[in-house]
């Protein structure tokens, strides 16, 4: 399976589309069997009418029957086409997965430390496998022993190997993925057929596939509709009988599909199966379709502040000098002190503090380590790191109080501005580190001060207000201290944020928006994580996490991106307006289909009735044929729409409601007028 | 002054009157519905009653009481008309016992369908303590219904809806009762009679002799209109002159039948806690309203039957402007009370009145059911615009989800369905078409009006239509039974399971249910789900007829 971040690109070809539809026609012609058909109650009225008027193009044969007969069976069959195209991309991804699925050799350590070969299925839960590098590892559960980078890219198609680890939240690891290097004792957790890799393939087959409250609720309402069309239909018999205009049998039933909303009923499982599908080619994998759906409804998303909303690092963004000083002592001092300093936030100084040093200055001071400086590296007891030149000056930079303490240790100054920046630093939710230096023989100066913080990643902002338009709330979840909280969920934009959360906190809050009638989302990967993500109604669990958060969570991100949160929120409207704009058209379509219809029935009778006849459809015959070929048509031309979706961009209901009624609403009163017209130029050529 | 500038202001007038009066109104329903107090003359009837009016009732609990009320009150109706030759007053008055049935259901189901002559097929004892007192009743039942849907939606994860008979009983002697009294008195003084006078056999101009009848007629008059009855003391109904004698009191009949239904939206804006919302709804009803009435209007005035339009069964002191106002707002409100006749209606203004009724009786509805049906319509409409937002439909918070659905689409197509099941087995049926005045489309609207009307308790006919023999009495009431209770049952299931649902908070996400973009979508779907459902029989009847 290969990761597509543009879900645009598969059948935005319309030669791929073609492709997909020739290759999967003799599978729609499977689905004919009742059945089958018997899901779709409005699909099934039309099976029932094209049998129907088979028997009486049979009994009292004639073009205009046959042709009827034909299209109405080709209604029928495209309906299963476009769910079997929807199924098709799915079953292409499942036989990637299946391949990976081969019967595993494990190496299993019985009771008393031996070794036995055993074929992976014989597996139970809590046998312990040890997994050596090369080697497939036979199924899902929790490294307990070693460390090894595997292969994922199985079910991530991340080429880039992960690594796994026993403890913490890495311990995770899935059947059907390979070991790199190293070593690692497994304990299995599933049993064989129910691993990820099984439920995957039977989520994207479709084969898992139930309908979601949504489309349950929808396919009642059409079932209704339907019903009205039955009796509306039914009733107009005896109806012409009375005014002496008695119906076929076949013009009636056409008139009974044509009224049916056939358009909706038919796309309406390719678009459940395309939304579940869209989620999976942004390697997301949902556990049901209702959580796809209750996505959409989703009004507090809760998002962890590190990895998320920051880059998870704090970062040097600020040298402040202290007074009194030239600007390149901190810099060159800040530096130094940072070269061999490996975490982010050294690196980062390193590389701020180089944007102002000339290439000279950085060759000279990079080359002062080999000529015989010494770390000092950072302790928790020092709360500080530097360096210690030959010559016998000394850098220091850490916490405040360290480096002011070291400094007046040696008997120097710490002067009142910098003590200033600092307290200005931390009050604004930043991390202040005192950068001080010492001369040979001379008392210690403190140069400077670092502003170190965390950093909002680009474009944050922006994509909390686009939530907030569309009505959702944001809450950063994070473990600093409320001050730096706060700075920050300002800094981001965020609607409110919960500092020092623990889990416990999280879980409350969750319970409360709920209580609340909110529905609420949020991302996490950790054990602790697991009892909020099963309470929350959208949790989406990262790949990189732990089996208790995967288990309780209702999706899991292969990328292990926490923002894509929002892309999840994104794709379960989507689903929504698609069915939605698709009903609205289905119905819409109706009133162009009367006009074509009930004139053709009744115009012999009533030559009045021939003022309703607006589009001016040559004979009664085609205008019957005409509309029952659009009405088919139309299934063809809308399957790219049901399966790519409704086009969504973020704004506020009432945009997008007037937006959908204008295209859909409107734009399903007028297409049908213009397409029957055009089908009626050529088929009145027909010798009906 | 010319007649389309007073039709235009008689219009004027009424507009006027009803946004005055719809304010206090509905405000004062929504303080008699939620009030903690209860008035001695109602605690009188609890303990008779054995009744604990402090205690609620869920949803089934409250259906089982209508429907037992509803049970019992046609069994004593129907048992007082049998027996009306053995009590006092009988004056010769009898019907057929098929007839006396739909009588009975018809005046409980707030139908008011008359298979009888009013004036001699029920005698004043039938007319006062049966007739007058189901059209209090009937209508307090429609409003409770109403009154319960919207704590389905106002209250937050509850169990209850209300209590039926304290609801029964605000409804009758807190609402219907004062304003029935005091517009009784207006109409007496606008010249309706009110007497028990002995009939009087006069000598007309021409030689011939007319019984002319007496009766207690303007407190009928009162609630038959207020009430959205219909069943008139005559059979002419409001184009008795006893009944209706003036362009005046034809002005506050047409008022009186529009303003309860008018001042419900009110009562479900202040009962919401969203004023907003009412406007909606009121906006539905009025435009719905406004377009039968220009439609209804234009199409009688145009006629080309006489000089000032289709004067044919409309009587001389209303016009077309007044009688067209008055079809439009009795067919639209489930009244069915005529004061024109409106089989002699234009092929499109008697079609109008067909639809107007065909639109589910929301326009502005009857007594509580215009309410109800313009909500049933809102949920429908916020179903299937709702998913256009990309969230699961709600309505204040509410979601519409399988239940929901369910229960509103079985409500929405009883009414069809009953319409176009009878109508085509109707006009096939020999015995049917033996009672038809009419041949070819008219004939059509004949049969399909009687079946509308009933189906949607409305009870104007088509009247050239002869609907009392045994087939018709019986379907008729058959129609008006499962037309009134099937959707009252549904109608409180989902009150029921909308008013266990905690409400959600809105957002910018969430889609507005009072702005005019949605009073639009309401008034799309509504023309369109009918217009759909009716216009091949539409086009067999009224259309054909208009177009030959």
């Amino acid at each position: 399976m290969t990761p597509t971040t543009d879900s645009d690109s598969p059948g935005s070809s319309t030669a791929t589309l073609l492709r997909q539809m020739a290759a999967t026609l003799p599978q729609a012609f499977v689905k004919l069997d009742p059945r089958h058909v018997w899901r779709s109650p409005v699909v099934f009225v039309v099976w029932v009418g094209s049998l129907l008027t088979t028997v009486f193009a049979v009994v009292s044969p004639s073009w205009f029957a046959w042709l009827i007969t034909v299209w109405l069976w080709a209604t029928v069959l495209f309906a299963n086409l476009a769910e079997a195209v929807a199924e098709g991309r799915g079953k292409a991804q499942a036989a990637t997965l299946r391949a990976t699925r081969t019967d595993t050799v494990a190496h299993r350590r019985g009771s008393g430390g031996v070794i036995e070969e055993v074929s992976a299925a014989e597996l139970t839960v809590g046998d312990l496998v040890i997994v050596s590098p090369g080697e497939v590892i036979p199924g899902d559960g929790d490294v307990v022993e070693g460390m090894a980078t595997v292969d994922e890219s199985a079910i991530t198609g991340e080429s880039a190997p992960v690594i796994r680890e026993s403890g913490g939240d890495r311990c995770a690891v899935t059947g059907g993925t390979t070991v790199l290097s190293d070593g690692i004792v497994v304990k299995v957790t599933t049993r064989t057929g129910e691993g990820f890799i099984d439920r995957m393939i039977a989520l994207v087959e479709g084969a898992a596939r139930q309908k979601t409250p949504n489309e349950i609720a929808l396919t009642i309402l059409l079932t209704t509709l339907t019903m009205i069309f039955l009796l509306a239909v039914m009733a107009l018999q005896p109806l012409a009988i009375y005014s002496g205009a008695a119906q076929t049998p076949i013009v009636l039933i056409a008139l009974l599909v044509c009224l049916i909303p056939t358009t909706i009923g038919a796309l309406l499982s390719a678009i459940g199966i395309a939304g579940m599908d869209r989620l999976v080619q942004r390697n997301v994998l949902a556990m049901s379709g209702r959580a796809v759906e209750a996505a959409g409804d989703v009004s507090t998303l809760l998002l962890d502040k590190t990895g998320t909303i920051t880059f998870g690092n704090r970062r040097a963004t600020e040298l402040i000098t202290a007074p009194d000083l030239a600007g390149d002592e901190i810099t060159r001092a800040a530096y130094l002190s940072s070269l061999a300093d490996e975490t982010p936030e050294g690196r980062s100084i390193v590389e701020l503090a180089a944007i102002a040093l000339s290439d000279d200055d950085r060759r000279q001071l990079d080359e002062m380590p080999s000529q015989g400086a010494e770390f000092v590296a950072f302790t928790a007891q020092t709360r500080m790191s530097g360096i210690d030149l030959p010559s016998g000056a000394a850098v220091r930079k850490g916490a405040a109080d360290s480096v002011a303490s070291w400094v007046h240790d040696n008997g120097g100054q710490v002067p009142r501005g910098v003590l200033t920046d600092v307290d200005t630093i931390a009050s604004s939710g930043g991390t202040p580190l005192v950068v001080a230096s010492r001369e040979p023989g001379q008392a210690p100066r403190a140069l400077g001060v670092v502003h170190l913080k965390d950093v909002v990643k680009p474009g944050m902002k922006e994509r909390f207000a686009q939530l907030r338009a569309m009505g959702i709330k944001t809450v950063m979840i994070t473990g600093d201290n409320p001050l730096t909280a706060k700075s920050i969920a300002a800094e981001a934009g965020v609607d409110d944020y919960l500092a020092e959360a623990t889990p416990e906190d999280k879980m409350a809050l969750i319970r409360q928006e709920q209580e609340g009638g909110r529905l609420v989302a949020m991302t996490g990967d950790g054990t602790n994580d697991a009892p909020a993500l099963a309470q929350s109604d959208v949790g989406v669990a990262m790949n990189t996490g732990t089996s208790a958060a995967k288990e309780a969570a209702n999706m899991v991100d292969l990328d292990s991106d926490p923002t894509k949160l929002i892309d999840i929120v994104s794709i379960g409207k989507q689903l929504l307006i698609t069915r939605g704009a698709l009903t609205t058209f289905s119905i819409a379509n109706d009133i162009a289909k009367y006009f074509a219809i009930i004139p053709a029935m009744f115009v012999v009778l009533f030559p009045g009735l021939m003022t309703l006849n607006i589009m001016g459809l040559s004979t009664p015959k085609s205008a019957v044929l005409s509309a029952v070929i659009f009405n088919a048509v139309v299934i063809i031309a809308l399957i790219p729409l049901s399966l790519r979706g409704v086009r969504y961009g973020p704004s506020s209901s009432s945009a997008l409601l007037r937006r959908n009624i204008l295209l859909y609403g409107v734009g399903g009163v007028i297409a049908p007028f213009i397409g029957i017209k055009l089908i009626d130029l050529v088929v009145s050529h027909l010798p009906l | 002054m010319s007649d389309t500038l007073s039709g235009l202001l008689t219009i004027g007038v009424l507009v006027v009157a009803l946004v005055v009066v719809h304010v206090p109104l509905g405000n004062w329903m929504a303080k008699v519905f939620t009030d903690e107090r209860h008035w001695r003359p109602e605690r009188i009837f609890y303990r008779l009653a054995r009744v604990d009016p402090s205690s609620e009732q869920g949803w089934r609990s409250y259906a089982l009481a209508v429907l037992a009320f509803s049970a019992v009150s046609i069994v004593f109706l129907f048992l007082l008309i049998a027996l009306q030759g053995v009590l006092p007053l009988a004056r010769g008055a009898a019907m057929h016992l098929d007839t006396a049935l739909n009588t009975a259901v018809s005046f409980v189901t707030n139908t008011n369908w008359q298979s009888y002559a009013g004036e001699s097929g029920a005698s004043p004892v039938v007319q006062t303590m049966g007739l007058t007192v189901q059209n209090f009743v009937s209508a307090a039942v429609g409003l409770a219904v109403a009154i319960a849907l919207v704590r389905g939606l106002a209250r937050s994860g509850s169990a209850t809806i209300g209590n039926f008979w304290v609801d029964l009983v605000r409804g009758v002697i807190r609402v219907l009762l004062p304003i029935a009294v005091v517009s009784a008195v207006m109409l007496m003084l606008g010249g309706v009679i009110s007497n028990l006078s002995e009939p009087t056999t006069i000598t007309t101009v021409s030689g011939g002799h007319q019984v002319i009848q007496g009766g207690l007629v303007a407190s009928q008059e009162a609630i038959k209109e207020l009430g959205t009855n219909g069943g008139g003391y005559f059979n002419a109904n409001s184009a008795h002159p006893f009944e209706n004698p003036n362009y005046l009191t034809n002005l506050l009949e047409i008022f009186l039948i529009l303003v309860i239904p008018f001042s419900l939206p009110r009562t479900y804006g202040v009962l919401v806690g969203d004023r907003r919302q009412g406007f909606a709804v009121a906006g539905l009803m009025a435009a719905l309203w406004g377009i039968m009435v220009t439609v209804i209007t234009w199409s009688e005035v145009h006629a080309a039957a006489g000089p000032i339009g289709a004067m044919e069964g409309k009587e001389v002191r209303f016009g077309p402007w007044a009688s067209s106002l008055f079809a439009a707002s009795t067919t639209g409100t489930s009244t069915g009370a005529v004061d024109s006749m409106h089989e002699s209606y234009s092929a499109l203004g008697g079609g109008g009145a067909l639809f107007s009724m065909l639109l589910g009786e929301i326009s502005p509805g009857g007594v509580g059911t215009g309410l109800y049906g313009a909500l049933l319509i809102a949920i429908l409409t916020v179903f299937i615009s709702g998913l256009m937002v990309g969230r699961t439909p709600e309505i204040l918070g509410k979601s519409i989800g399988r239940r929901e659905i369910t229960l509103t689409a079985l409500a929405l197509l009883v009414m069809p369905a009953l319409v176009l099941v009878f109508t085509g087995i109707g006009l096939v049926l020999p015995t049917v078409r033996a009672q038809m005045f009419a041949s070819g489309p008219h004939g059509l609207t004949e049969v399909m009006y009687a079946y509308t009307s009933a189906s949607n308790n409305n009870g104007s006919a088509f009247a050239g239509f002869s609907a009392d023999a045994p087939y018709t009495n019986l379907t008729l009431a058959l129609c008006m039974l499962l037309g009134r209770f099937v959707p009252i049952v549904l109608v409180l299931g989902l009150a029921g399971s909308l008013v266990a649902q905690r409400r959600r908070p809105g957002t910018a996400g969430t889609l507005p249910t009072h702005s005019p973009t949605f009073v639009g979508l309401l008034v799309g779907i509504a023309l369109v789900v009918t217009g759909l459902t009716f216009f091949p029989a539409l086009a067999l009847g009224p259309l054909a007829e208009a177009l030959s």
